[in-house]
């Protein structure tokens, strides 16, 4: 059915996107004390608004959702009504949020110092802020910006204060309730608080998402919540959870608000404040708990330069529209709408196509510096070359053709065009000093450590990869860009002919093997092969005709970039599926998965079988593992004594490896296992 | 000469006239002397009817007293005179004759239509235009010895060729007739339907039933791909009083009576049927019989389902009807329900016996009025729930409101403009309702004085715990009447390009306030989408309360300039305004039936399984689809 459309080639070129303006430019100029007292009077919703936090909570407890839930729940257990309503009052009392305007007065005057002290410029695109004034208006919204540090939300709030938008109410999550202070604080300027996990707990589901939709319902705030979930450590999209998405279209598809906006949102940091902290936690070192004295001890962030943030707000999706022909609405006029229900599969197919098209639309608009270019060929570059380094020259000379490739494919790269492209990319260079050394104008990434210490080799192996991954999530930000001809470029290199159909069924191969990893929209593999084949046609890498894709002769240099921008990930899946066959003993738990594949993965990268530290990140062997689990080549065993332990299918490992790695075509691993 | 059985005394008559005027009073003038007579007779009828009057409001040739490419009488029209004012004529209406002052400001401001934009009707049918009859002549020739009336005069077909939808009205202000009937019939009695049925059958032509013809789902419409000769079989003829059993407070009458008449000959006899759908002036016993009409009073009276005891109808197969007049009976599925809600694809129904009642001795209207629409509902709601609707009751939205409030016919006494001031200085300022938000339900009771009285304070103790003010009896008959002109109305917009029509749903109480708001919202929002000029009237009413939801109509009008295919435009926003509804858990229909307009949504509404159903039954009851007018299937 998804096969019949065809992708109609539009030049991403063309792509229009709002300017820009600095909204820090205002604030170095005037005194942030009077900002954060200024006169705040922002733009309503024209439905009857509930406006205090109180009404809201006494709605939600004396919802006919909840009362079904309390008495479903009191019946079962046998625990008494009055019981049950109270805890779902001490629920709600946790969840949450109670906004006042002092505590955004206070945020609005430090955050205006913190940001001044550490970011050259905070750029926005003044359009998109008056769409969502217009919006606001008019529908329930929901804001859905990417995730990728801590400061998304305060920063999103901070703006919607700036533009007098209605201050959003964030899900955050439990972890930030542990620093006391600040966790209160941001409950203040509007955050709730979700626990990471309740799966079997209705009570608090029925609480959460009546919550939720009772906000949506009377207009009370904009929603915001994060599609990807959790921030992502490695700079590339997370395939979306859409556990909060389905609670925030189903007022719409019950019916009891005309439309839902949806608001994805872009931001784009040029150093993002977690960099190393993320690799670290790749690379298995635990993330630090969320405590008041560590956020102080990052007082030292202060005195860095962490460039510019660029915040687009994307266009306003409507649900409705998204609904459309998609979702028969009267399925829910056949129950009462306050008992809850699962998700019918139509249902669920549409949420899930939708998560994925607004974390695209959020892809599309992030902006790309200058640097994300650089650190995609350095890392190249090392791992040809052992860090021998690259010649500045050189540098400059790949990084000037990278852009001009980005473009044709539509980046949003953001490239000062009036400074000499010398100047961009030593600037670029020094910024992130931390992770590139020049010297004798050669470039190399920052792997050697001070000497002072004697390292074992493993524990140098894992210092350097703090180095790559870091690299690698910036070089990760441009992927998206590139994933598409990537894939196309991968297949022509495994497919055994460059029949059409059989580099299709190589696509076609990879793109499924890597739908945990990237962002590949459910059911779009013809329009993301056209898409593929029309780039790389019209960049004049390809020529394609009705049965054959044949390599230009001027497209070996783009090929070869492609597919080895795409190489680590296919290395990594054919090492964490030989660790599968080789290394995985009965007992290998879920849990204890990335440790074991961590240490196999060291093995082969001190032995040089293996070039690219980067797989090392747990993120990866955790995408692996999932694709691996979805295709079936390993079970995880329910229930019984050895509940929980991987199960693995030796066969089916070894052929997807020996397919990964070129050495068996496609169809023949397709026929044997898709 | 039949008429003269119940002649009677005119002090007889005018004590009708009188109970009349106070009963209908919402209605209609006691009807002048300009109503046509016509001598009833059927030679198939051996007995002489129980009940007859000279007056009939429907002759043969209908176009003599009714418009033929708008609502209702020729004489009554709303119309703007040389002040510029609007004034509706004629004297049949309490209305009528008078100037309606804000009427002018009202069309000004919802739409944007003024006096200088006109867009002026085709003044006459221009006969040349309507395509000549495709007759059957076999038929035509066993027709003549039967003695039964036919015509094929161009008037009278393209009278038959339409109900009130939109785009037949439209097409025919534009001079445009597309398939027509071919001839028209008329029979005397049920018996003349029984021979003309046969000779269909014979000669293999089509039958289209035709009532009062105020269908408003295409159900008239004869489908072009039609090839064999199209009758138009009008039953207004037929339409006597056959019996009146006052023991058992039934009357057994001919299915082309219109609904004012049979309250009108009830009245005589003091009794009423009580079934009065806001069509009744023109719309037929059998029409409401082959449509499952609903009545404004069906709190006390019931719809038509609860109304029929007995149906005669006659179909390809024979005559159909049941052996006995027990009020409820246990034999399988009730035959009258394949009858019910056929719309003339299985026969023609000639007689129904139904439940009549004693005029009721009072009647009273009343009016609430609601800070707000969610109020209102919440109240009707509440009055459903304790089960004491009164014989109507409505809510208007806060659009209608207004509308309703441009209505108000000139005051004559500066004293009644003032205490009009005062009522609204104590709404708005006094209890601080927002003018832009209360909307107002009218009430209309009936029964016996005391009881009316009773159940009047019961209702409104209710209102008052949602907030509601009594706001009198005038401006509740003032909404009851507005019923009855809104129709004419819409040819007033016409004049001045403003199309709209009003269109009906039933939907479960918990969703009342959310289809309402979805459903006026995507009209609104289509209405951009199509590229209307103007922004929309967009308005609702909750109009019957049921235990277990309402019937809430919706009306929906817009400004046309500047489009270049209103009409199709109109039938966009209207289409998904339908799907609104159903994707809001409302109903295809209420009471306006499917006929061809909403045909498309019958599968997913009955499913596969029912469609089968219904198919079956009209494949056995008209293998060779006589009866064709593809409605419903």
């Amino acid at each position: 059915m998804a096969s019949k459309v065809v992708y109609s080639p539009r030049d991403p070129m063309l792509k229009k996107r709002d300017d820009f303006v600095d909204v820090l430019e205002e604030r170095r100029r005037s005194s942030d004390l009077r900002y954060a007292l200024r006169c705040y009077s922002p733009v309503l919703y024209k439905g009857p608004t509930t406006s205090k936090a109180s009404e809201l909570k006494t709605m939600v407890l004396q919802s006919d959702q909840l009362h079904y839930v309390v008495n479903q729940v009191s019946r079962e257990s046998g625990v008494p009504l009055d019981d049950v309503q109270a805890e779902a009052s001490v629920i709600l009392e946790e969840m949450a949020h109670r906004l006042q305007l002092s505590t955004v007065r206070f945020f609005a005057f430090t955050l205006s110092k913190v940001f001044k002290a550490i970011f050259r410029s905070i750029c926005v695109n003044e359009e998109g802020v008056q769409r969502l004034q217009q919006v606001v208006q008019e529908h329930p919204v929901v804001l859905l910006p990417s995730h990728r540090s801590y400061m998304d939300f305060l920063l999103m709030s901070y703006l919607m204060y700036t533009y007098d938008l209605p201050l959003p109410a964030i899900a955050a999550g439990m972890d930030f309730m542990g620093m006391k202070v600040v966790g209160e604080m941001l409950r203040m300027s509007g955050a709730f608080f979700i626990r990471r996990s309740f799966g079997g707990d209705k009570l608090y589901w029925a609480v959460f998402s009546e919550y939720v939709k009772t906000m949506l319902r009377n207009g009370f705030a904009p929603l915001e919540f994060f599609l990807e979930g959790t921030r992502s450590r490695t700079s590339k999209s997370l395939t979306p959870k859409l556990g909060l998405l389905n609670i925030a279209m189903d007022p719409f598809l019950k019916g009891e608000v005309f439309d839902v906006s949806l608001v994805p949102v872009s931001i784009s940091y040029e150093r993002v404040l977690e960099e190393t902290l993320y690799a670290r936690e790749l690379l298995g070192v635990p993330k630090p708990k969320e405590s008041t004295s560590g956020l102080f001890k990052a007082r030292r962030v202060l005195s860095e330069d962490y460039g510019s943030i660029h915040v687009y707000f994307g266009p306003p999706v409507s649900v409705r529209s998204l609904a459309e022909g998609r979702v028969n609405r009267s399925q829910f006029s056949l129950t009462p709408r306050h008992i809850p229900r699962r998700p019918s599969e139509d249902v669920h197919s549409f949420v899930n196509d939708a998560a994925y098209r607004l974390v695209r639309a959020q892809e599309e608009n992030m902006v790309l510096k200058p640097w994300v270019l650089l650190a995609s060929l350095l890392l190249q570059n090392q791992a040809a070359g052992q860090n021998r380094g690259v010649p500045l020259d050189e540098l400059i000379q790949q990084a000037v053709w990278l852009r001009d490739l980005c473009r044709q494919f539509g980046a949003f790269l953001h490239w000062p065009d009036h400074i000499p492209s010398s100047e961009v990319v030593s600037s670029s260079l020094s910024l992130h000093g931390g992770l590139v050394r020049v010297s004798e104008d050669r470039v190399y990434l920052a792997l050697e450590q001070e000497p002072h210490c004697s390292l074992t080799a493993e524990e140098e192996l894992l210092s350097q990869a703090v180095v790559v991954l870091s690299c690698a999530s910036y070089r990760n930000q441009v992927l998206h860009v590139f994933l598409r001809p990537a894939l196309l470029a991968a297949a022509i290199h495994t497919a055994s002919s460059s029949q059409k159909q059989e580099v299709y069924s190589s696509f076609l191969f990879l793109r499924n093997m890597f739908s945990n990893e990237f962002i590949l929209c459910p059911g779009a593999a013809v329009q993301d092969f056209e898409e593929a084949c029309y780039l790389l046609t019209k960049v004049g890498a390809l020529h394609i005709n009705q049965h054959k894709v044949l390599t230009a002769e001027r497209g070996h240099r783009t090929l070869a970039f492609l597919t080895s921008i795409l190489d680590p990930f296919l290395q990594g899946y054919q090492m964490v599926c030989s660790f599968l066959c080789e290394d995985a003993t009965q007992a290998l738990t879920e849990r204890r998965f990335v440790p074991a594949v961590q240490a196999f993965i060291i093995k082969h990268l001190l032995k040089g079988r293996l070039r690219y530290p980067e797989v090392l990140s747990s993120d990866l062997q955790r995408n692996a593992l999932a694709a691996l689990l979805r295709l079936g080549a390993v079970q995880k065993v329910q229930g019984g004594e050895e509940s929980g332990t991987l199960k693995v299918n030796r066969i089916m490992l070894n052929s997807l490896e020996d397919t990964l790695g070129g050495r068996l075509s496609t169809q023949k691993a397709l026929r044997a296992h898709l | 000469m039949a008429s003269n059985s119940c002649g009677g005394g005119s002090d007889r008559q005018m004590a009708a006239q009188h109970r009349l005027s106070v009963i209908a009073g919402h209605l209609q003038r006691p009807s002048g002397s300009n109503t046509a007579v016509l001598a009833v007779d059927c030679k198939g009828q051996g007995s002489k009817p129980f009940v007859s009057s000279e007056k009939r409001t429907v002759p043969r040739r209908r176009q003599e007293i009714m418009k033929w490419n708008g609502w209702g009488y020729s004489d009554s029209k709303f119309v703007y005179n040389k002040k510029g004012q609007a004034e509706f004529t004629g004297k049949r209406y309490k209305l009528s004759g008078m100037i309606i002052p804000g009427l002018k400001d009202w069309m000004e401001n919802t739409f944007g239509a003024t006096l200088q934009h006109k867009a002026a009707a085709t003044p006459a049918l221009n006969s040349s235009a309507v395509p000549p009859p495709t007759l059957n002549e076999a038929f035509v020739e066993e027709l003549k010895s039967t003695g039964v009336p036919f015509s094929a005069d161009a008037e009278d077909r393209v009278f038959r060729a339409h109900g009130h939808c939109l785009h037949e009205i439209f097409a025919l202000r534009e001079g445009k007739i597309g398939r027509v009937p071919d001839m028209v019939v008329w029979p005397n009695c049920h018996s003349d339907v029984v021979k003309i049925v046969e000779l269909a059958c014979k000669h293999n032509v089509c039958l289209i039933p035709y009532g009062g013809g105020t269908s408003v789902s295409s159900a008239l419409e004869c489908p072009p791909e039609e090839t064999r000769s199209i009758i138009s079989l009008d039953t207004s003829q037929m339409n006597r009083i056959l019996w009146i059993d006052e023991k058992n407070l039934t009357a057994h009458i001919e299915a082309g009576i219109i609904g004012q008449d049979l309250e009108n000959l009830l009245n005589e006899s003091g009794y009423c049927t009580g079934h009065e759908p806001d069509s009744m002036e023109f719309s037929s016993l059998g029409g409401w019989v082959a449509t499952r009409a609903s009545g404004m009073k069906k709190n006390i009276y019931g719809n038509i389902e609860d109304l029929v005891i007995r149906i005669k109808m006659v179909t390809p197969q024979g005559v159909i009807e049941k052996s006995c007049q027990g009020p409820r009976m246990s034999t399988g599925p009730d035959i009258h329900h394949f009858i019910m809600g056929s719309e003339g694809t299985l026969g023609v129904i000639t007689e129904v016996t139904m439940k009549i009642r004693p005029v009721p001795e009072y009647q009273k209207y009343g009016s609430v009025v609601f800070p707000n629409f969610e109020q209102g509902v919440a109240c009707l709601r509440e009055v459903a729930r304790q089960r004491c609707a009164p014989a109507s009751i409505r809510l208007m939205d806060n659009e209608q409101f207004k509308f309703g409030h441009a209505l108000k016919p000139q005051v004559s006494s500066i004293f009644t403009s003032f205490l009009d001031g005062l009522k609204k200085f104590y709404i708005t300022k006094f209890k601080g309702f927002d003018p832009n938000r209360l909307c107002v339900a009218t009430l209309l009771f009936e029964g016996n004085r005391e009881k009316v009285l009773q159940h009047e304070k019961q209702v409104y103790d209710i209102a008052a715990k949602f907030g509601g003010l009594a706001a009198g009896e005038d401006n509740g008959q003032r909404g009851y009447m507005l019923t009855f002109v809104i129709a004419y109305l819409r040819d007033l917009g016409m004049d001045y390009f403003v199309i709209g029509e009003s269109f009906e749903t039933s939907v479960p109480w918990d969703r009342v306030l959310d289809i309402c708001r979805n459903v006026k919202a995507r009209i609104i929002h289509e209405c951009k989408d199509k590229g209307v000029q103007f922004p929309p009237l967009s308005t609702c009413r909750v109009t019957q309360t049921y235990d277990a939801g309402a019937c809430v109509y919706f009306y929906f009008a817009f400004n046309y300039r500047g489009l270049s295919d209103p009409v199709h435009v109109y039938e966009q926003v209207e289409h998904a305004a339908r799907e609104e509804i159903l994707a809001n858990g409302g109903s295809l229909s209420h009471h306006h039936g499917v006929g061809k307009l909403r045909k498309e949504w019958m599968r997913e509404t009955v499913s596969s399984v029912g469609m089968g159903m219904l198919q079956s039954v009209k494949d056995y009851v008209d293998p060779n689809n006589i009866f064709g007018s593809r409605n419903l299937l």
